[in-house]
């Protein structure tokens, strides 16, 4: 028994070398240019189809692999400079997070690209010769190829150490993380930094996909995998920290190790198999340790980041005359159905883009006017539509009332996590939410008697009154409008201002007198029921339910939205979301790769718009103004 | 003037010809799926052009609208709206996850149209969740593990292990491989039980942890790259020595191929061994497919060929494409796939299209299957009185 713990602990450890590689170099970039890098994950991908290709070009033999492993690390250095030189270079000066979007689309291209480039079919890689075989430990047979890798881990983190400790480079990392703007003053060129700095960081990425040759295919769902694992890793141990990162590596490894090392275990008669646990034990460990600890393990406060980019402007109400087109326009998609009568689908696509702007114009409420990120929006969306849909399989309630209660669940969940969240800022506060929500999703996912597990529920169909597609568009217009009314409203009323105020200058907030975080509580509990009225629209919508109302996924795609219409005016989540879901419905006709067309057009809209559409538009109508004058 | 009544006259024409055919609307998580959707599409392409060759269906040319799902059962809903409402198709069909068929197909009930679900494996699908509007043609999760479980049986093994992914698929295979080897063989005792999250499989930890257990047998519910990982890790440290290993799905080119010479040799599995098949009907379509495609068919290339050749013959028996007349033909209809005939049965709207139950071995290199034969699924099928009792009434 206590020799099977220790061998699992040994599994553990090559797990957590796996890990630490990709995680490390994303704590890298993330400490010195603050981008969240959604597309680490897919350069670990990359590095690993390239190193499979590159092994069975050079053939057999130590030379072959080993020599395939550099050339995947090579080729993910030369991507990941080409990806900063190219896409975010121009785009450093933007909002904070909107690089975000763009290293999305670089997700979405590189994810066609690749199976463009290597098929559909997974890619079973070489062993590495030498270490094909076992070393038996304990009386159990264990890879010798994990030996190896219990032991790069370790020797990349002493490579790292030395690297950062006793070179210039290192020093001018180092110093970069901790105060860029000085770098910058003191005469350091930043874009061969920042360059430099995300081709190491992509290199370690490949080389860790490559390092897995010899214990998984190559397959396109690598990069999500990768990518969320590297972020818990990433936050657990502090972000920018490598030493944290091995920690958080170790601790989240050997934890699931014990998990699949217990099994099932009697408790109380009945039967608990903890290896079910894995589904989510990374997000209980994030959500653990950054309750308990805001910065991570090793990490550090984040040092304010002085405007990167110009200030916002205030938001203002808008004047008479937008009032009244506002109330024309609204009037007038009233009348949709009619002049859809000969076309019926746009009133379908209609809802889904109406509930789609309730969503992202929920997050906007807490990211935008919050300053509050959420990486895990979905949560008080799926909260809203499986409340909707319990209430009326469970309980037998009619629509209208599920629609009008079920939202109710959503503002619970908000308030009890954002109770946690709003004592954190910046990325860790969007950390802790997607673990909360990933939380959710696992419980969903598990309860199979109550939510009907992966499955989900199916059956949420409107009432009589509302069955007709015209009648349900009516009603969620409604519901939509009064829902932005409401934000709106809020957003600008003084409780809007006092969010504002503890956004901008958290200390001089308090001294006059608000009570930041308990504003900030409240406003992420009205963006959580507002999300939950989406949820509970979107379940009658579509008739069925299931998990990935909750998924990473579906948050990302309010984040996605937020960013495109421009997280700096309320007009910004409402453009975003009806044109990323009316972009998206085309394009998924238009093309097989409909992904790396998405790609493509949100990076040409990132590059021209870098305020979000309605950032730019609101800038070019400033500069026309100015010219008439 | 005479010009712009020649344009007018033809486009009417061409307008008339569309009329015409008979549209049949397809969705599916191309861009989730590819390795088993890229040849499940190819498979409905050459049933498409191999009927519409021979002059169509009741004198009308087949079309099939085809669109990508997204992998999810919200877009799968609004692409299903969008076929409906703007391509006008008689019905749908397609799906590959269960969580998108069993949306799309409670779609066909609120929108009171046909649906064929081609892939999705989930029992609910036909039982507790099936409805008077969806057809299913592949056999279901507990129709494969039925396949499997007498010759499980006949090992006479007492301490087994499970390992599956942790969804619905993995669940109700064990809990149906459970319930199932329990009556056949009373004595039979689990002893390890493993569920790695999806596409996220610790294997290391996973075989070793079933090692530990000292089971005689292995059923196995993983698959794709959990099951590559699965499989290399077992082999390097010994885990299916001396073993019997039963394992759902993988003898299907699209599990097995991507292990190439490291497939397992052995294992008792379901699947498709296309290079091996010795009947008629399935020469006819191996030579077709190969000349069209130059490659050889996946499983997924099979069960696209022949949803469209059953919804040919379906529109052909009920005349028309009225959604109730085709129901009425749907049930009970009897039709030819490259696996020999299959019946759509009247009582619960699953066809009894089967599988290949044999043993895995190298060969050239290559994973395939031996000993090998085609278990009907109709002979896997519970009492009529049980499937009654799951499936609500119509």
């Amino acid at each position: 028994m206590l020799s099977s713990f220790a061998v699992q602990f040994l599994n553990g450890l090559a797990g957590a070398s796996a890990l630490f590689l990709v995680a490390a170099g994303l704590s890298l970039i993330f400490g010195v240019s603050r981008i969240v890098n959604f597309a680490h994950g897919s350069l670990y991908m990359i590095g690993l189809y390239v190193a499979c290709t590159a092994a069975q070009a050079f053939g057999k033999g130590p030379a072959g692999f080993w020599g395939a492993v550099l050339v995947a690390a090579f080729v993910g250095a030369a991507l990941g400079a080409a990806i900063e030189i190219a896409v975010l270079r121009r785009i450093y000066r933007a909002p904070e997070l909107f690089q975000l979007l763009a290293t999305f689309a670089v997700v979405l291209l590189l994810r066609d690209a690749a199976l463009y480039l290597w098929g559909p079919e997974d890619i079973l890689g070489p062993k590495a010769p030498g270490l094909e075989g076992a070393i038996e430990i304990l009386g159990r047979a264990f890879p010798a190829y994990d030996l190896l890798l219990i032991a790069i881990g370790p020797a990349v983190l002493a490579a790292l150490w030395l690297l950062l400790a006793r070179t210039r480079f290192g020093l001018l990392v180092r110093a970069a993380t901790q105060d860029r703007e000085m770098v910058a003053a003191l005469g350091v060129d930043q874009k061969w930094l920042f360059t430099g700095v995300f081709a190491l960081g992509s290199a370690l990425a490949a080389l860790g996909g490559a390092l897995q040759m010899p214990r998984e295919p190559a397959n396109l769902g690598l990069d999500l995998v990768a990518i969320g694992e590297a972020f818990v890793v990433v936050v657990v141990g502090g972000m920018g920290s490598i030493p944290g990162a091995y920690l958080a590596a170790l601790l989240i490894a050997e934890i699931k190790a014990l998990c699949y090392g217990i099994g099932t275990v009697n408790v109380l008669g009945t039967s608990v198999a903890f290896s079910k646990l894995t589904l989510v034990a990374e997000f209980l460990v994030m959500a653990a340790v950054l309750v308990w600890r805001p910065w991570g393990l090793l990490g550090r406060a984040q040092a304010a980041v002085r405007a990167p980019g110009p200030p916002e402007p205030p938001l203002r109400p808008i004047g008479r005359g937008a009032s009244v087109a506002l109330a024309a326009l609204v009037v007038a998609l009233a009348f949709l159905p009619l002049a859809a009568r000969g076309y019926p689908y746009l009133t379908v696509l209609a809802i889904d883009i109406l509930i789609a702007v309730l969503f992202a114009a929920s997050l906007h409420f807490i990211m935008g006017p919050g300053g509050m990120p959420s990486f895990g929006h979905a949560a008080y969306f799926g909260l809203g539509a499986y409340g909707a849909a319990l209430l009326v399989k469970g309980l037998g309630a009619p629509m209208e009332a599920a629609l009008l209660l079920a939202p109710l669940a959503a503002l619970a969940g908000a308030l009890v996590f954002g109770w946690f969240a709003v004592r954190l800022s910046g990325v860790y506060l969007a950390m802790l939410t997607l673990a909360f929500a990933q939380i959710v999703w696992s419980a969903v996912f598990q309860w199979d008697e109550v939510t009907g597990g992966s499955n989900g529920l199916v059956g949420i169909w409107p009432s009589a009154r509302f069955a007709d597609r015209s009648a349900y568009y009516l009603l969620t217009l409604a519901i939509v409008v009064a829902g932005l009314a409401l934000l709106r409203r809020v957003a600008l009323s003084p409780f809007g201002y006092a969010m504002r105020a503890g956004r901008d200058s958290p200390l001089r907030a308090e001294a006059s007198g608000i009570p930041v975080a308990r504003v900030h509580w409240v406003g992420f509990a009205l963006a959580g029921l507002a999300c939950g009225y989406a949820g509970a629209l979107f379940a009658f919508a579509k008739g069925t339910i299931s998990p990935e109302t909750i998924s990473v996924g579906r948050s990302i795609d309010a984040l996605v939205m937020v960013l495109l219409g421009g997280v700096q005016s309320l007009a910004g989540p409402i453009v975003g979301a009806a044109t990323y879901t009316s972009l998206a419905d085309t394009i998924m006709r238009a093309t097989d790769y409909w992904r790396a067309l998405l790609g493509l057009a949100i990076l040409a809209l990132v590059q021209l718009f870098p305020q979000g559409l309605a950032g730019g538009a609101a800038r070019l109508a400033a500069r026309l103004r100015e010219r008439a004058r | 003037m005479k010009k712009v009544f020649a344009a007018l006259g033809a486009a009417l024409a061409a307008l008339g010809a569309q009329a015409q055919t008979i549209r049949l609307g397809e969705l599916n998580s191309y861009k989730a799926q590819p390795a088993f959707l890229e040849p499940y599409r190819k498979g409905w392409e050459l049933a498409l052009e191999e009927i519409n060759a021979a002059g169509g269906v009741l004198g009308r040319k087949l079309e099939v609208v085809s669109r990508d799902d997204n992998g999810n059962p919200g877009d799968a809903v609004r692409v299903a709206e969008e076929l409906v409402s703007r391509e006008n198709v008689a019905l749908l069909f397609g799906t590959f996850l269960s969580h998108v068929g069993l949306a799309v197909a409670d779609f066909a009930k609120q929108r009171r149209i046909l649906f064929v679900a081609a892939e999705p494996l989930t029992d609910k699908i036909t039982w507790q969740n099936g409805n008077r509007y969806t057809f299913r043609l592949r056999p279901s999760t507990y129709m494969q593990v039925a396949m499997l479980v007498p010759e499980a049986a006949k090992l006479r093994k007492k301490r087994w292990a499970v390992v599956y992914p942790n969804y619905e698929y993995g669940q109700s295979a064990v809990a149906s491989f459970r319930q199932l080897l329990k009556a056949a063989q009373p004595d039979v005792e689990f002893v390890a039980e493993q569920a790695p999250a999806l596409g996220r499989i610790d294997a290391g930890a996973v075989v070793q942890a079933l090692a530990d257990a000292k089971p005689e047998a292995i059923f196995n519910v993983t698959f794709g790259a959990d099951l590559a990982k699965f499989v290399r890790e077992g082999q390097t440290r010994g885990l299916f020595k001396d073993r019997a290993v039963f394992s759902l799905l993988t003898g299907e080119p699209e599990y097995l191929d991507p292990l190439k010479d490291e497939a397992p040799e052995g294992w008792w599995v379901t699947g498709y061994p296309w290079y091996a098949i010795q009947t008629k009907e399935h020469d006819a379509f191996l030579r077709a497919y190969q000349a069209r495609f130059k490659d050889y068919p996946r499983l997924g290339s099979v069960v696209g060929y022949a949803t469209v050749r059953a919804i040919a013959d379906a529109i052909r028996r009920a005349g028309s494409v009225d959604t109730e007349k085709l129901i009425a033909a749907f049930r009970g209809l009897k039709t030819t796939t490259p696996f020999g005939p299959i019946e759509f049965r009247a009582i619960d709207h699953q066809s009894t299209m089967g599988a290949y139950v044999g043993q895995t071995a190298v060969q050239q290199g290559r994973g395939v299957m031996k000993n090998f034969r085609y278990v009907d699924g109709a002979a896997v099928m519970p009492p009529d009185a049980e499937v009654r009792k799951l499936r609500p009434a119509d």
